[in-house]
């Protein structure tokens, strides 16, 4: 099992959260981490979800994704190109003997005191997963009385935006009822022999240095 | 280009517009408003069933029977998860379907109001898609999406759930012009680097198999499917969801694959060297074990949800597409790769698979007490009512015989509940398939645990004209079950004895619900009683076919073992060695 980063882009609805993760959790999998926010076009939100899962199912996970109506792209950060945020509040035991110790830790992390206390402070800090797992550890001696932590956020790095073009009217089919033959009309444009593999159901453009579009179909 | 109206005027409306000519359903408080417009429609037929479960039966069955899209309606709470049954079957069986249902006012909404039900969070893992209504200016564009959505791509059910405050306001009636779906794309067209390589793999495989699922039927690609199969003389298999994809009666079809498959047909899986698989999905109920299932075989997956390829087995060639466009491309990419290489000679894997063929044909033993054979009645129905009439069955023992021994020639005249297994789909199904083909002869092939859990449709049929035949194969028993019982648990029948012979009297519980009834339990009067069904046109007609209680389903994989393990007869396995398989 490994850990992998999945952004994915969805329609600002009604319900969009709850279609993902109840998508993720009767297929059989684990959240670590979700996070979720609106993006620069009011009516795309995004997602990041951590998941520890192997290659095989992660592929199953996007396709499934991929049929959610409201899901518009899926996009696989790696964490080498990849810039990744938590933010966490901790309340920690301090008092007039320990205090000096733990604002020392505090700086060390480059963390932020945001509330004060005779017998605690409470710190803010944000960074990688890893970073604050280390202050924690360093703090935990201390007394840990409340910890609250964010999902985790992530961007692929360089000028690249993985939410380009996303938007798209589809002109309305004749009535397929009544003929019976459901016009072919969802082709995307340009959707033409590219590159030697299936087009995912959401095209996805070329990614930029460092991101791995999640896992398309296996091609031979 | 707009007029001022209702929203449930506009419901009705955009219905209209999106080609809709028959409904089924049953009205109730919340649903109420889209009830009085209905009345007006000139262009809708909206057909009044007893209980919603057959409203969204009738509706697949509607659908399966043309390709076109089945509707249903019901009101909010037990109206909606009344349809939660049919609607999680059509999902599983890849049905066109759109479900409406009215949903108390929104600001009545998560107040644990009267009938209310969340039926979209109840959906939401057995629809395509669905959608709570609560503008009315949605209204138009939401059943627009709706319809497209549930007949494009794979085909799915698709709920609409619409509150009555909605219904009840005012607007501007508008049908778009364009759909605002960013995240639904569904790829149609196969890539052709892809169906290059997959024609290079025919091209040099010795054992192919054509392994055929409902992806085909719902493509209408069974005049691309034969082509295919007979340019290269490959032997096909068609699933439970593909009978009549190619004609059982062609010679390069070797029956149904699967836990009661024809021992051609899981020999010829099993023993391949290249499963082509066209719109099916390696269901366990197909593959037995998995890890043993056609061991030697690469695969070629044609499928137009990218979701279903390495699903269950890996595949060496996947192919995102509609069947139809992927066969087309096939076979212009054979054309190509045969003049570059060469004509492969498949004729002695044919001859092997013939030879398996004739010396297991799929049969039956006449009960030895001088019982009525259950076989025997579903082969005579299908042998007088024909190729051309439609077939619809429940699910169990008598759903297996049906799909052994009826003669499936064509696509769209086989009806049954593949995936979900639900009992009870036949009635409604036949009721909705006569509606959307007045001018076929729709035989409902029913057991009598079956036909206890729908058979209030038999009404509606009788009201609304629908004359649907009902052959109920009534071994007093839920057979299949008890057919388990008697193989794995050491003939303790729990709970499975029905007591039908005694009670109910299908023939007079026919009677009573405007219909005929008939009744028979001998061999020498099975085609008189069926002549007799068939001569009646203007009502629903039951027969009671009382037969056997202990014939078995054959052949059988049991679940969880190989493929290779099938026996044609209790404790009879066929002898692959001989066969030099």
């Amino acid at each position: 099992m490994s850990k992998h980063t999945l952004s994915i882009l969805v329609e600002n609805k009604h319900g969009v959260l709850a279609r993902v993760a109840a998508l993720i959790s009767r297929r059989g999998f684990n959240i670590d981490s979700l996070a979720v926010g609106p993006t620069e076009h009011p009516e795309v939100s995004r997602m990041t979800i951590a998941v520890s899962v192997d290659e095989q199912p992660l592929e199953q996970i996007t396709k499934q994704l991929n049929k959610l109506v409201n899901v518009i792209k899926i996009v696989e950060l790696e964490p080498a190109a990849t810039v990744q945020r938590e933010l966490l509040l901790v309340k920690v035991k301090a008092d007039t003997l320990s205090r000096g110790q733990v604002l020392e830790t505090v700086q060390l992390f480059r963390a932020k005191v945001v509330d004060v206390a005779p017998d605690a402070i409470t710190i803010e800090a944000t960074g990688n997963p890893e970073k604050l797992e280390a202050m924690l550890r360093v703090l935990e001696p201390f007394g840990v009385r409340e910890l609250v932590q964010s999902g985790m956020v992530a961007i692929g790095r360089g000028s690249r935006s993985i939410s380009d073009r996303t938007l798209r009217p589809v002109p309305v089919p004749p009535p397929h009822v009544a003929t019976g033959e459901p016009a072919l009309q969802a082709r995307p444009a340009g959707q033409t022999a590219a590159n030697g593999a299936n087009p995912p159901s959401h095209p996805v453009p070329a990614p930029p240095p460092g991101h791995r579009p999640a896992a398309p179909a296996r091609q031979g | 280009m707009s007029e001022q109206l209702t929203g449930a005027q506009a419901l009705i409306r955009a219905l209209e517009h999106a080609g809709v000519d028959t409904v089924f359903g049953i009205p109730g408080g919340a649903i109420l408003p889209a009830y009085d417009p209905m009345l007006d429609s000139t262009q809708i037929r909206h057909i009044l069933v007893r209980h919603e479960q057959g409203a969204g039966h009738a509706a697949q069955g509607y659908a399966s029977a043309t390709g076109k899209t089945g509707v249903c309606m019901a009101t909010s709470g037990p109206g909606a998860t009344n349809l939660v049954t049919p609607i999680a079957d059509a999902y599983m069986d890849s049905v066109p379907l759109v479900a409406i249902t009215g949903q108390v006012a929104s600001a009545a909404i998560g107040t644990d109001a009267f009938q209310e039900a969340d039926i979209r969070g109840i959906t939401m893992p057995i629809t395509k898609h669905n959608f709570l209504v609560n503008d009315p200016n949605e209204i138009a564009s939401t059943i627009a999406e709706a319809f497209y959505i549930a007949s494009t791509g794979r085909p799915g059910p698709v709920l609409v759930d619409v509150t009555k405050d909605a219904m009840q306001a005012k607007v501007d009636f508008q049908w778009p012009t364009e759909l605002s779906l960013p995240g639904y794309r569904p790829v149609t067209r196969p890539h052709p680097k892809q169906v290059r390589e997959a024609a290079r793999l025919i091209v040099a495989a010795e054992k192919p198999v054509l392994y055929v699922g409902g992806g085909v039927i719902r493509a209408k690609a069974h005049v691309e499917l034969k082509e295919l199969a007979e340019k290269l003389g490959i032997p096909v298999v068609t699933t439970l969801m593909a009978r009549g994809a190619l004609p059982d009666t062609h010679q390069l079809h070797f029956g149904m694959p699967g836990m009661h498959g024809s021992v051609s047909a899981v020999g010829a899986l099993q023993r391949s060297d290249l499963l082509i698989c066209l719109g099916a999905r390696f269901d366990d109920r197909v593959t037995g074990q998995l890890s043993s299932f056609a061991p030697e075989a690469k695969v070629i997956h044609a499928d137009i949800d990218p979701a279903e390829i390495g699903k269950n087995r890996a595949a060496d060639v996947p192919i995102v597409g509609d069947c139809k466009e992927v066969i087309v491309d096939l076979i212009a990419a054979l054309t190509t790769e045969i003049a570059n290489s060469h004509t492969p000679d498949y004729s002695s894997w044919r001859n092997l698979l013939d030879s398996v063929k004739a010396k297991y044909p799929v049969g039956y033993d006449e009960p030895e007490d001088g019982s009525l054979s259950p076989q025997y009645v579903i082969q005579r129905i299908g042998q007088i009512a024909g190729p051309d009439a439609i077939y619809t069955s429940g699910v169990g023992q008598h759903q297996m015989w049906a799909a052994h021994y009826l003669p499936f020639e064509k696509p769209l005249h086989w009806l049954n509940s593949g995936g979900l297994g639900t009992m009870g789909y036949s009635v409604p199904a036949a009721m909705g398939a006569k509606v959307a083909r007045p001018d076929k002869t729709v035989w409902a092939i029913d057991g009598d645990g079956c036909f206890q859990m729908t058979n209030q449709e038999l009404v509606t049929c009788a009201l609304e004209g629908i004359p649907i035949k009902v052959a109920v194969i009534n071994n007093q028993s839920l057979g299949m079950v008890r057919q388990w019982q008697t193989l794995f648990y050491d003939k303790r029948y729990s709970n499975t004895d029905l007591h039908s012979a005694r009670i109910p009297d299908f023939a007079k519980l026919a009677e009573a619900m405007g219909g005929v009834g008939l009744r028979c339990s001998d061999k020498d009067s099975v085609d008189a009683t069926i002549e007799k069904a068939m001569a009646v046109t203007d009502a629903p007609v039951v027969v009671d076919f009382v037969v056997h209680r202990d014939a078995m389903v054959w052949p059988m994989v049991a679940a969880g073992t190989s493929n290779d393990d099938i026996q044609i007869a209790r404790d009879m396995a066929p002898n692959w060695d001989s066969e030099e398989l």
